[in-house]
């Protein structure tokens, strides 16, 4: 009986020694992050290095809004996602409805394809079309690519949704009469709301974090904020304090998201992980 | 893959859910045209330009495979090739090996475990590209954090990117930092649905916590592991982000993996016609080694 016990105690340290040692990498990181923007240029160029801003200051802050056009930036981010993620569910929630109910799979995987495919191998195609279209240096561009990554998300975390849902009371609403634009709109869509906000969350935070198509559409006024913090803060100055706070800026609202909303997070991509197979 | 089968099965199918089957396609066509419009049209457009010698000014003659045959040539690509999945298997291997780890510490019950998974999940959620540039703070040879931290515990310093014999696996360093947290999530949401009984059988039978996970968690929890796997594998292939912002494939080439390779092809030498063929070949690459893991995990599934 006492091995016994012994054993269950080992077990305990090691599983919190294990789970000490797999969360440090994330939190120490950063904690580094938010040390570095909240230090002066001295204490952030010092060897050995300053862990505890002392005084902290927000002066790197000021800076980054003040000497770049942030604000600028920030507003091209929030049009770009916002209209991405909100065409996206406009577009999505139906087809995700109509591709559950059909059961067609062989959809799905056209929707596979778009996970496969590298962004870069859209972009060439896109990049002359949006050229010769006079379009390049306007947002639209960069809404209409970002629904390469927004609509299959929607569309997957919808199909998944839908078919977890009982189908018994559309039944009874058609039988009732009703059509099957009906059914979807006023006894599917309200059951299926936690699934749209999972939907809606992720397809934001993918569509703020992209990169890829920012870098190759977007023209001076017109970079997302991802874009902005690599092309305006170079590392010639190696100025930290204001690059650490501008990275962020740029990463907040996303970090805010997850922590806020975590639960719906987790569950959409452990959805949509095991059926992205 | 399971989960979808078995609702498919557990629900009833009624001659009047039949009937509607065919006009659910409606739903599906505004969806579908925007797909067809941003996806496949790329793709068509894609092969067409990679026939053809194409730069953004001047004509753009029809050249046949001499794209491809240029490929077979190209040392930068080839060793772009080799590089890629050298990348990619270690940026396979580590995070489905500590993703496995981290979901079944992740599945027991202890304190504060809503918090440390939330702090856990936090690297793949934020934005790659502050991330990345953080981190490129950290591997200053002369101020960087990581130096200080090697030294002081009596290590040597690091050249971390600025080396070619240290670039990859830093690079692999940063990569599985941030995605083992994805493979935790989908092996986690594998574990939570796993029966209790053979668990509460083996507690009886007095088996250690290790014989537990070798004999029961591991093979039940297989199908969801390779579900991991095979994404994993498809996102390590595309990597750009990390190695784009931390060393635009240097120093010299010394990281240019296929997805930067086609970048500086076509946005920065403007060769659209040799970059789509590189798009074609990277894509069927892609899908060859996908569907290689997905054989297997198929043939597991029959033992």
């Amino acid at each position: 009986m006492n091995r016994h016990r012994l054993r269950r105690t080992l077990g305990r340290a090691g599983l919190y020694a294990s789970v000490i040692l797999l969360v440090s990498p994330a939190l120490l990181f950063f904690l580094w992050m938010l040390s570095l923007s909240l230090k002066n240029e001295l204490d952030n160029t010092a060897y050995p290095p300053v862990f505890i801003p002392h005084p902290p200051t927000l002066a790197n802050f000021i800076d980054v809004f003040e000497k770049n056009d942030f604000f600028a930036y920030t507003i091209n981010s929030v049009i770009v996602s916002f209209s991405a993620t909100a065409l996206a569910l406009v577009l999505g929630v139906p087809a995700g409805y109509g591709i559950a109910k059909a059961k067609a799979t062989k959809a799905a995987a056209l929707i596979l394809i778009a996970r496969v495919t590298p962004g870069l191998s859209y972009l060439i195609p896109l990049f002359l079309m949006f050229q010769w279209l006079g379009m390049i240096g306007t947002l639209t561009p960069l809404v209409i690519t970002h629904l390469v990554i927004t609509v299959p998300v929607v569309v997957w975390v919808m199909i998944g949704f839908f078919e977890g849902l009982p189908g018994e009371l559309e039944e009874a609403a058609l039988v009732d009469g009703a059509t099957i634009w009906q059914a979807f709109i006023h006894v599917a869509m309200p059951l299926a709301r936690p699934g749209i906000m999972v939907a809606m969350i992720l397809s934001f935070i993918f569509s703020w974090n992209n990169f890829i198509f920012g870098v190759v559409l977007a023209g001076r006024t017109t970079r997302t904020l991802p874009v902005a913090v690599y092309n305006v803060l170079t590392f010639e100055q190696i100025s930290w304090g204001p690059l650490a706070a501008a990275a962020l800026v740029v990463t907040a609202p996303v970090l805010l998201l997850t922590l806020l909303m975590q639960k719906e997070i987790v569950a959409g991509l452990t959805a949509g992980g095991v059926k992205g197979g | 893959m399971s989960t979808t089968t078995a609702t498919t099965l557990s629900r009833p199918v009624t001659t009047r859910g039949h009937a509607y089957a065919r006009h659910y396609w409606a739903f599906a066509v505004p969806a579908a045209v925007v797909v067809l419009l941003v996806i496949l049209f790329p793709w068509v457009f894609t092969i067409f330009m990679s026939l053809h010698d194409w730069k953004v000014t001047g004509a753009t003659p029809f050249v046949g495979f001499a794209n491809y045959a240029k490929m077979l040539q190209d040392e930068r690509f080839l060793w772009a090739i080799v590089r890629t999945l050298w990348f990619t298997a270690a940026t396979v291997i580590a995070p489905v090996l500590l993703g496995v780890w981290a979901a079944v510490c992740f599945a027991s019950q202890f304190k504060l475990r809503g918090l440390a998974r939330t702090l856990f999940v936090l690297p793949m959620m934020a934005t790659p590209v502050a991330i990345a540039l953080v981190w490129t703070m950290m591997f200053h040879p002369q101020l960087g954090v990581l130096n200080y931290l090697l030294t002081s515990v009596g290590l040597p310093p690091s050249s971390w990117v600025y080396a070619s014999s240290s670039v990859i696996p830093t690079l692999v360093m940063v990569e599985t930092w941030q995605w083992t947290p994805l493979v935790m999530l989908i092996v986690l949401g594998g574990i939570a649905s796993l029966p209790q009984e053979p668990y509460e059988a083996a507690i009886l039978d007095g088996a250690s916590a290790w014989q537990m996970f070798r004999h029961i968690t591991l093979p039940l929890a297989w199908p969801f592991i390779m579900v991991a796997t095979v994404i994993r594998l498809i996102d390590a292939l595309k990597t750009f982000d990390t190695i784009y912002v931390i060393t635009l494939g240097g120093p010299g080439t010394s990281s240019e993996t296929i997805n930067i390779l086609l970048y500086q092809t076509a946005f920065a030498y403007y060769d659209l016609g040799y970059g789509s063929a590189i798009v074609v070949v990277f894509f069927l690459l892609i899908l060859l080694i996908s569907l290689l893991l997905l054989r297997v995990r198929q043939r597991e599934a029959w033992r």
